[in-house]
């Protein structure tokens, strides 16, 4: 059990750096570019939330198996598949997590507007310098916001480990899983602990970006 | 005024979930790996008798931690032995009517057709990465396959390599995909979709799969439940059941 | 004031944005203020937005500070554009402290000829740089984006309407900082606004816009008493003089002060020796007189000459004078009925006297 634990919390912590590392430049240019393509990719990063884990789970095991379009990327490394292993669960999970990071980023940067970016452009700094000396620090709530949903979203995430994990400990069992298996073979007691200390989880991460969104709520020019 | 009492207690038992003497029908409750067997034999007796069947599918753990919380189900056809008993035990389920309608066969298979022989040699010369089996902790088919492993004296060797599905159905996509290259499966399974090779698991190898019925409190009073647990063990439904690559128990 | 100086700047600025559309080209001077004046909508804060290359129109030439910052083929990205730019908001960034908002641009600039004190000094701010953005009021957070802007070191400085966001009290708070940049600095300033008290305030020259186009361009005074343009055909038409102070009779409480040679008196006391105050005329406080009038209260009468007149309505006529002894260029516009000016058998080139009756500071 602890060994799930702690393997759920290497997940999520690794996923999250990806995900800002990822997300706030996706979620920038969604902000910011003009291009046509914006809503269709940006529709392509939210589906994620509607479709079900399996779904995603299922299309993730086809593509990361020995016929799927990452085979030729993994042959290099010896490996036929990527799932059954942590760096499949890693990457079904940035996939999976992506719309919770770029959404509240996306917003955060459009919120900001032209005018503290023009302001930086006319104080002499280049467009990547008023980036990251204005842009990122202006939209640290929602960066926030989007780090704690994605790493409370990859801690619960089910449905995706469930399709691609193999359910190897220490590997790819997370707490979900553990729980799962717990319901199925009648462990109940184990089950609730597990499941309570999750709820109490889940509300304290709600409730503290909430108490981030109120914060950064009012932007002052 | 009768029509309007009668629509009110249906929407009544609607609510309520289950509705025990109104309509002609009843709830069955089916492990996953039985579903193409189970859906077949449900079509042939609603053409027989005009009654309806409804099915739901699910791990047998899941099905039982719903059962206990009070799901509407009239009938549990489990993947075991195991939780009928304990349903009964539990009182839970209807003592008496609980028996094995189908004993599930093991076969390791993988969508490779050169991969497995008729021997299964496979598993001696470890020439795989992954290895997909049910959990055995939840699913029968998993500890079947476990034991089989054992009783080849390879679960050491293998057990590295092993992946586990949280259902046979997941345990066959792992081997289907290519993630994993083969898997034990159901031969049930297997029959279905043809296509790569396998190996029909000797069943002196494990503790037979029996996978047992039972008529639940919920559907005591449902007589459609009854017929159909009755008619589970009729000659049409044996040959349905036989024809999905399960086995029946000999004749007492 | 309208002598030949070096043109600053260059530009010409052709471009539509939806159903607007924009075509100017104007030059103004290396030194004081030039003033973009027009109703909102006309596009001055477009131009403006065009200099600095924060908007791009596609045709576009501009030269400024001896270089080209726009051409056919050439574009200089805003950052390397040597412009300080105050916004109508201020626009300071709330992630940084005052002290981190006024070194934004100073770190990132090339030299530090602006240094940090003389600019706290200059807009007052001293007192505010401990203080949390979020805490400063309008007028305090505009101070601190004039003086930001100002510490980018810019060779130009573009003010788009710094005052329309504010309250009468932050506008009255703000206007002598914006009035002494000229003096404390040599930076050309290129200021837009559609408030003529301001524009009568601070600029010296003048870039009339209208719908898109730009309608005059030349000197402040020149433009306000232009018969044929719109500023002299309003109700408060009135000239703009600018004034040197020669003398305080304590006695009578009078500054005895001069425009370009002619002596000239404001009541009260206007500041030492050699101050330079604007003061407005409205063509109704402006009379006129064939003779040179005896036994008047009138402090101020001034000989002149007609230099032009329109009829502004059935009843009013509207005169342009030229003060005597300035080779016209100080002007002066007179309101008076139709029936004196064919009484008085006025007609342009005559010689006559100006009585000015009133008058306004148009500073502090």
């Amino acid at each position: 059990m602890w060994q799930a634990i702690w393997l759920t919390l290497q997940l999520a912590a690794l996923t999250t750096l990806i995900l800002v590392a990822l997300g706030v430049p996706l979620g920038w240019w969604l902000a910011r570019s003009r291009s046509l393509w914006v809503e269709p990719v940006a529709a392509l990063v939210a589906l994620p939330v509607v479709l079900p884990p399996t779904v995603l789970g299922f299309y993730l095991l086809v593509a990361m198996g020995p016929n799927g379009p990452l085979a030729p990327l993994l042959a290099p490394f010896g490996l036929r598949t990527l799932a059954f292993s942590f760096a499949g669960l890693v990457t079904g999970s940035v996939i999976y997590s992506l719309p919770f990071m770029v959404q509240p980023v996306r917003n955060a940067f459009q919120l900001i507007g032209d005018g503290p970016l023009e302001a930086a452009a006319t104080l002499r700094a280049a467009p990547l310098d008023a980036f990251f000396s204005v842009a990122v620090p202006l939209a640290r709530g929602g960066i926030l916001s989007g780090a704690i949903l994605s790493f409370a979203h990859t801690v619960g995430e089910f449905g995706v480990v469930l399709m691609i994990g193999g359910n190897i400990p220490g590997e790819t069992r997370t707490l979900s899983l553990t729980i799962f298996d717990y319901v199925e073979t009648m462990q109940w007691g184990a089950a609730h602990a597990l499941s309570a200390g999750m709820l109490v989880f889940a509300f304290a991460v709600i409730l503290i970006t909430m108490l981030i969104a109120r914060r950064t709520g009012t932007p002052q020019t | 005024m009768r029509r309007i009492l009668l629509a009110a207690l249906a929407v009544g038992s609607f609510l309520l979930g289950h509705s025990p003497s109104l309509a002609a029908e009843a709830s069955i409750a089916a492990a996953a790996n039985f579903t193409a067997a189970a859906q077949e034999i449900a079509a042939r007796f609603q053409a027989q008798t005009g009654h309806k069947i409804n099915l739901s599918f699910g791990s047998s753990g899941q099905l039982y931690a719903q059962i206990t919380q009070g799901a509407p189900f009239d009938v549990f056809l489990s993947a075991d032995a195991a939780r009928p008993a304990q349903a009964e035990n539990a009182g839970l389920a209807v003592p008496g009517t609980r028996f094995t309608y189908a004993i599930g066969k093991l076969a390791l298979w993988s969508a490779d057709p050169a991969l497995i022989d008729d021997q299964g040699r496979v598993l001696r010369n470890g020439d795989f990465t992954h290895l997909a089996i049910a959990n055995p902790a939840a699913a029968p088919y998993g500890t079947a396959a476990v034991e089989v492993m054992k009783a080849l004296g390879v679960y050491a060797s293998i057990s590295p390599k092993i992946v586990q599905g949280e259902n046979i159905i997941q345990t066959y996509q792992f081997a289907a995909s290519g993630n994993a290259e083969l898997g034990f499966v159901a031969l049930s399974q297997v029959l279905e979709a043809p296509g790569g090779s396998y190996w029909r698991v000797p069943e002196n190898l494990h503790a037979p799969i029996l996978q047992d019925a039972v008529l639940l409190k919920a559907g005591e009073q449902n007589r459609f439940a009854a017929e159909f647990l009755a008619y589970l063990k009729s000659p049409q439904a044996i040959s349905i059941i036989e024809k999905h690559g399960y086995a029946l128990p000999r004749a007492k | 004031m309208s002598g030949v100086e070096a043109r600053f700047i260059e530009a010409r600025f052709k471009g539509s944005f939806g159903s607007f559309s924009l075509d100017v080209a104007f030059t103004a001077p290396a030194k004081g203020v030039t003033g973009l004046f027009g109703p909102s909508g006309c596009g001055k804060t477009t131009v403006l937005r065009c200099v600095a290359g924060l908007t791009r129109v596609a045709d576009g030439t501009l030269k400024a500070d001896g270089a080209v910052w726009q051409d056919a083929d050439h574009f200089l990205a805003p950052h390397k554009r040597a412009v300080g730019y105050v916004f109508q908001e201020p626009r300071l960034f709330s992630h940084l402290s005052v002290l981190d908002n006024l070194q934004y641009g100073l770190k990132r600039a090339t030299t530090q000829a602006i240094g940090l004190e003389p600019i706290i000094d200059l807009m007052g701010i001293r007192d505010l740089l401990a203080r949390s953005t979020a805490s400063l009021s309008g007028g305090e957070r505009q101070r601190i984006a004039i003086g930001r802007a100002l510490l980018s070191q810019p060779r130009l400085l573009l003010m788009d309407e710094p005052l329309s966001a504010l309250d009468r009290q932050s506008k009255n708070e703000i206007l002598p900082y914006l009035e002494s940049l000229p003096r404390a600095l040599s930076i050309p300033i290129l200021y837009v606004s559609h408030d003529l008290t301001e524009i009568e305030r601070l600029t010296d020259h003048l870039v009339l816009m209208e719908n898109g186009r730009v309608l005059a361009a030349g000197p402040l005074t020149a433009l306000l008493t232009d018969l044929s343009l719109p500023l002299a055909r309003l109700p408060e038409a009135a000239a703009v003089l600018d004034l040197t102070v020669e003398t305080h009779d304590a006695h009578y409480d009078v500054s005895q002060c001069r425009i370009d040679g002619l002596p000239f008196f404001v009541p009260g006391r206007l500041g030492p020796h050699g101050t330079r105050r604007r003061v407005r005329v409205r063509a109704s406080d402006v009379s006129l007189a064939t003779q040179q009038p005896s036994g008047s209260s009138v402090l101020n009468i001034l000989p002149a000459r007609i230099l032009s007149s329109k009829t502004a309505s059935p009843s009013q006529k509207l005169v342009l004078l030229g003060l005597a002894g300035t080779n016209g260029e100080t002007r002066l516009l007179s309101s008076i009925t139709r029936k004196s000016w064919d009484a008085l058998g006025l007609r342009p080139g005559m010689a006559l006297f100006a009585q000015i009756k009133g008058m306004a500071m148009v500073d502090r």
